[in-house]
């Protein structure tokens, strides 16, 4: 079949309609089911990018190409590489756990938000297939209209300032990134191809102002230090699955977009300017490290620790070499997880005792001994410990880093010592010690629909942590001829 | 059967008994899961002793299990080396772990969380085995860490209680610390041989011999000190060397059995075999070899003083360990890795001795754990004195017993040593012989000699610090101590046995035989182990020549002051400690180093974390951005009073503006 990844896109958004119609609250049950049946299938309609992937070529895969607007050339032109393929998949999951973790935190306006998120799945999964500068722009965008309502209509009683902070922080640098796209039309010779502009030929300061534009846009998604501060706010008033698909998903598509436009597009800038984005990155590492280690409310420890570890991402791509740009990868996939199942352990306890104040708990273990161990996995994977797949990317990225820059190396390995801080610290406070709340005592340890979600997570964190071979052999290809595309001058 | 069949069902073994007893251990009940917990470890220790001779038989073997990741020309791979010194690894770690797995069933009997101990001990053991049969960094760095996550599971066992929880955090801090310049080690590894694998790394080392790299300015250092003094600072942490020690008396908050097997006799021993592993590294750095050196003759003496003052029955076993590292690590920068060892050889076996009689006498305690409450317990507990005595003696080095030949000869070794910092650190080690002594059996008679001081022990509101709180329903009546069940005193006794004859044994064989063969690598210019070799007259001899060394003498002064002051005056070491209370309050505490660190690194980072968030995050970042909206929305609100909306304020606007074009043009004209 040559339409799956249109498949990928569409399906959860017409799920995602029809959960719609099922309309008020009266009709919850229904909605929910519909809801996770669309999950289902769009998790389904995805496999096959797995398992018909050729990861001996760096060609696009699974392309249409059909025009759209015409008058412009703009193409509804979708492929996926070795890169974008694991995030669509990342992404199907995940919206799979979303489902099924609101399934009965959720009861105000159920259909609407089973809805918003299955919409946001097809949006993000377009968001990757896209190789059309428009189609990346409209789903680069849209995606952020389900996730502004999330907040918005599903937050914390300060939801409305996070909703808009976050809205205008990801607006204004989308919109220089479409002028740069406009820009790129008219040197191409009127092409929105993003393959074409792989190979479009730019001047230095042409390419060093789009650098900018394009790393405020992006920046803003991982998020990266100093315009991060979004993040933490969006997360405190979002609902779990909000915090979920923000930081397993949304994060990424910032990332990616160094992939396909920063690194391919502007190659020279990208080496020229490549130390503004390292020290970026190694300050979010080591600054919001320590950042991280002060919090008391607990959603927000693990935003700031989101950052940290988006740190490395960015890192591992600008050492320019396959070991530091897959483990960005790689880490970018495992913080998929791991992120994931820290904010469902959070909605887990936060759902029953509706507080993420950490001096709020402690003594968690005698109440529920099967969350605390699950908890741990994920609190460890957190760390980096090895055999999970928090340790994948950080070490590749570190020995990467190594290669480059002894110093580099060193401020990112900092993370092993603040990583284990912020995350062991908390769940010490948590998860450890007598019970001093007397609410606390009364907790019941997690029910099999919350063991279903955190164990097929923990099963994802140790599975990539033992054999991330796999993984890495998807990327490897297309990975290195990014490198070749980005260590060849387009000056002209 | 297979070989590499045998070799996977050494770690294999004692996993599936993890996974067991972990996750069906309410399932299956507590007989069954230490069934099936010590079945795992059993069976690895006979699949051990197999490879053992199968390696004796002169069969060694480097090969992949699976690969972990492929980087085009690089790659990850997990796989085993077995030589000779992984095989003794697995002897004494299977072996010291089944006689913990099965002291355990007496010493946690009335514990909850009995199948989750067994179910960690066999998991350590597993992690403990990956780490010393690997043969490449990635699956060293593996189990490096997975021994570490065991450890900080153990030492919180039991997670209500404070001061354990604090404990493990801190142990898993200070190890991260070392794990910083461990995997920043690796990482130069990496980037300049191109590959973790043991045998490619060991096979070029030699090329790269003079290489320097430039990390401070322009200053050249050489690359394999850099490599080895990063890869030695994760040693530090793991084994517990002065500065990153402090983790390691702390420890004792964890359960007796773990402390003998993971912060006695294997864990902490991790650091030195990592060295003596990397031979063919430190052997090209003399830099590396005289700071390993330093550091560890710091340890020795310095750590050893602390066992004067200590009160707890485990924190004395516990300084003890920190020095004995120390006599190891000093050992390793004489390049005399063998030496160093078969030192952790014979320390494992009386050190896991020591510890589980401890805690044979602390059942009989009632989990006191203050010797200033015991005494007398030699004639309720025979088999636990006889054996103590025993783990004792061989510590402190009393000719024939294991740790007489292993110490003395990391003494001499140290005097042949031809390193600049060889002369201070021979001193150190002689002055500890004296310290180790004096400390052992000062414990001794406190515990098993003396007073019955037990009577008073539920009256004195003792610094309760490292007592076993678990909810045990021992009674705790004032009844006569008596002896341990079996499954405590039989590991007591199959640990004395080698503690009494491993050294005389294998001395000859392990230090100037060739039973390390390749495993070990010495460079020529440092004869160390040659010259001693000359020196070396039989395991009978070197017994029999100890009475007129030095420190023979020294230990016999050790036992006989403590003798003289614990049994005959003790009003001297309490008028001492009046008179020199400096000197007390500063060994009582450690040096300071706990309140230094605490206040410098975790009370820094507390603070400058603080700083960063408020003063960067919420003033600089936040306030530039809500002060640009607040700008936005000033702005507009000026403009907005131009948009009114009513008809008269637009027509007198317009009203002004043609009569200043009107003023205007006139002008003009």
């Amino acid at each position: 079949m040559d339409s799956i990844l249109s498949l990928v896109i569409w399906v959860p958004i017409l799920a995602g309609v029809a959960v719609l119609t099922t309309g008020s609250d009266k009709n919850a049950v229904l909605a929910r089911w519909l809801a996770l049946a669309g999950s289902l299938a769009g998790l389904l309609v995805a496999i096959p990018l797995a398992s018909g992937f050729d990861t001996t070529t760096s060609a696009m895969q699974f392309v249409e190409n059909t025009a759209w607007i015409p008058a412009f050339n703009i193409h509804y032109h979708l492929g996926v590489d070795g890169i974008s393929m694991p995030l669509i998949l990342l992404n199907s999951f995940i919206t799979v756990l979303v489902v099924i973790a609101g399934w009965q935190v959720i009861q105000d306006k159920v259909a609407q938000y089973m809805a918003a998120f299955l919409i946001m799945s097809g949006l993000i999964n377009g968001v990757f297939a896209a190789l059309d500068g428009i189609l990346f722009y409209v789903f680069f965008e849209g995606m952020l209209i389900p996730l502004y309502l999330i907040v918005g209509v599903w937050g914390g009683p300060n939801r409305v300032y996070a909703a808009f902070k976050f809205f205008l922080y990801t607006l204004a640098g989308s919109l220089l990134m479409l002028v740069s796209m406009i820009y790129l039309y008219f040197q191409s010779g009127g092409s929105f191809d993003i393959q074409t502009w792989h190979t479009t030929t730019l001047g230095m300061s042409a390419q060093t102002l789009m650098f900018f534009a394009f790393l405020l846009a992006f920046g803003v998604k991982v998020p990266m230090w100093p315009v991060h501060t979004w993040l933490p706010d969006a997360h405190v008033e979002a609902p779990t699955g909000g915090s979920v698909v923000l930081a397993a998903i949304t994060l990424k598509v910032g990332a990616y977009g160094f992939l396909r436009f920063i690194l391919p597009i502007l190659p020279d800038a990208s080496h020229e300017l490549a130390w503004f984005v390292i020290a970026l990155s190694l300050i979010a590492v080591a600054y919001i490290g320590l950042v991280a280690l002060v919090q008391a409310d607990m959603k927000k420890l693990i935003a700031y620790s989101s950052i940290a570890h988006m740190g490395f991402v960015t890192l591992g791509f600008f050492m320019f070499n396959p070991l530091g740009l897959e483990g960005g990868l790689v880490q970018m996939i495992s913080h998929g997880f791991v992120s994931a199942a820290l904010f469902l352990c959070i909605g887990v306890m936060y759902d029953r005792l509706h507080s993420r104040q950490i001096k709020d708990y402690g003594g968690l273990v005698n109440r529920m001994p099967v969350f605390a161990a699950l908890f741990m996995l994920f609190a460890m994977a957190n760390a980096g410990l090895p055999a999970t797949s928090g340790f994948v990317g950080e070490f590749m990225v570190i020995m990467s880093a190594t290669q480059v820059n002894f110093w580099f190396a060193f401020v990112a390995a900092t993370t092993l010592i603040l990583g284990a801080g912020y995350t062991l610290w908390m769940y010490k406070r948590v998860v450890f010690g007598q019970i001093t709340n007397p609410h606390v005592e009364e907790l019941t340890d997690i029910n099999a629909r919350e063991i279903l979600l955190l164990g097929v997570l923990a099963v994802c964190v140790l599975g990539m942590g033992l054999y991330p071979k796999p993984f890495t052999d998807v990327m490897h290809v297309s990975v290195v001829d990014l490198l070749a595309h980005v260590a060849q001058s387009k000056l002209p | 059967m297979d070989m590499q069949m045998l070799y996977l069902i050494v770690p294999l073994a004692p996993l599936l008994g993890a996974i067991v007893a972990g996750f069906f251990g309410k399932l299956i009940g507590r007989t069954l899961s230490h069934v099936v917990t010590i079945a795992g470890v059993a069976v690895s220790l006979a699949a051990s002793v197999l490879v053992f001779q199968d390696v004796l038989a002169g069969h060694t073997y480097n090969g992949t299990v699976y690969t972990w990741m492929v980087l085009g020309d690089l790659r990850f791979e997990v796989g085993f080396l077995i030589d000779s010194l992984t095989t003794m690894m697995m002897l004494v770690v299977t072996f010291v772990s089944l006689m913990v797995h099965i002291y355990t069933i007496g010493y946690m009997h009335d514990d909850p969380g009995y199948q989750r101990f067994f179910s960690y001990i066999s998991l350590f053991t597993f992690s403990m085995l990956m780490l010393v049969m690997s043969n490449n960094f990635l699956q060293l760095f593996f189990g490096w860490e997975a021994v570490g996550l065991v450890s900080y599971l153990l030492i919180g066992f039991w997670y209500t209680k404070e001061t354990a929880i604090y404990a493990n955090l801190k142990a898993f801090m200070v190890n991260r610390v070392g794990d910083f310049g461990f995997i920043l080690g690796i990482g130069l590894v990496l980037a300049h041989f191109g590959s973790l694998d043991y045998a490619t790394v060991f096979a070029r080392a030699p090329e790269l011999a003079n290489e320097t790299i430039t990390i401070w300015f322009d200053t050249p250092w050489m690359l394999m000190s850099v490599i080895g003094i990063l890869l030695f600072i994760g040693a530090m942490g793991k084994s517990a060397q002065f500065p990153l020690h402090v983790w390691l008396p702390d420890s004792m908050e964890g359960p007796t059995p773990i402390s003998a097997l993971i912060h006695a006799a294997t864990m902490v021993t991790a650091g030195i075999f990592m060295v003596a592993r990397m031979s063919p590294l430190y052997e090209l750095s003399d830099t590396a070899l005289s700071f390993i050196m330093v550091i560890g003759a710091i340890t020795a003496l310095f750590m050893g003083f602390l066992g004067i003052v200590q009160n707890d029955i485990k924190r004395v076993v516990a300084y003890s360990t920190l020095s004995q590292l120390g006599y190891m690590t000093v050992a390793l920068g004489a390049s005399a890795y063998s030496v160093a060892v078969f030192h952790l050889m014979t320390h494992a076996f009386f050190k896991a001795l020591l510890f589980l009689a401890a805690g044979s006498v602390i059942i009989a305690m009632h989990h006191n754990q203050d010797i200033r409450y015991m005494g007398g317990l030699k004639k309720y507990m025979p088999i636990t004195w006889i054996t103590s005595l025993i783990g004792s003696l061989a510590l402190i080095g009393t000719p024939f017993l294991s740790g007489f030949y292993s110490k003395e000869s990391i003494i001499e070794a140290v005097k042949l040593s031809h390193l600049p910092v060889a002369d201070i650190a021979y001193w150190a080690v002689l002055a500890g012989v004296f310290v180790t002594a004096f400390y052992s059996f000062r414990m001794y008679f406190l515990v098993f000699h003396g007073k019955e001081r037990f009577h008073n022990a539920h009256h004195h509101g003792d610094d309760s610090h490292g007592q076993d709180e678990h909810g045990d329903a021992h009674s705790h009546g004032a009844g006569t101590p008596h002896e341990t069940p079996w499954v405590v005193t039989g590991p007591l006794l199959a640990l004395a046995l080698p503690s009494l004859a491993i050294g005389y044994m294998t001395i000859e064989p392990m230090l100037f035989g060739d039973f390390f063969g390749n495993a070990i690598y010495v460079a020529d210019r440092h004869p160390v182990m040659v010259e001693l070799n000359q020196h070396f007259h039989g395991a009978m001899a070197m017994g029999l020549h100890a009475i007129t060394t030095l420190p023979f003498w020294l230990t016999a002064a050790g036992v006989g002051l403590s003798a003289y002051f614990y049994l005959k005056r003790p009003d001297i070491p309490a008028a001492i400690q009046q008179r020199f209370s400096f000197i007390h309050s500063m060994l009582v505490n450690k040096y300071w180093f706990d309140e230094l660190y605490s206040w410098l690194f975790a009370g820094g980072a507390r603070l400058l974390g603080g700083g960063l968030w408020r003063g960067g995050d919420q003033a600089v970042i936040d306030g530039t951005i809500n002060g640009t909206a607040r700008l936005v929305e000033r702005v507009a609100r000026l403009l907005r009073a131009f948009q009114s909306g009513y008809i008269y304020h637009y027509a007198f606007a317009m009203l002004i503006g043609v009569f200043a074009l009107v003023t205007w043009f006139a002008r003009l004209n």
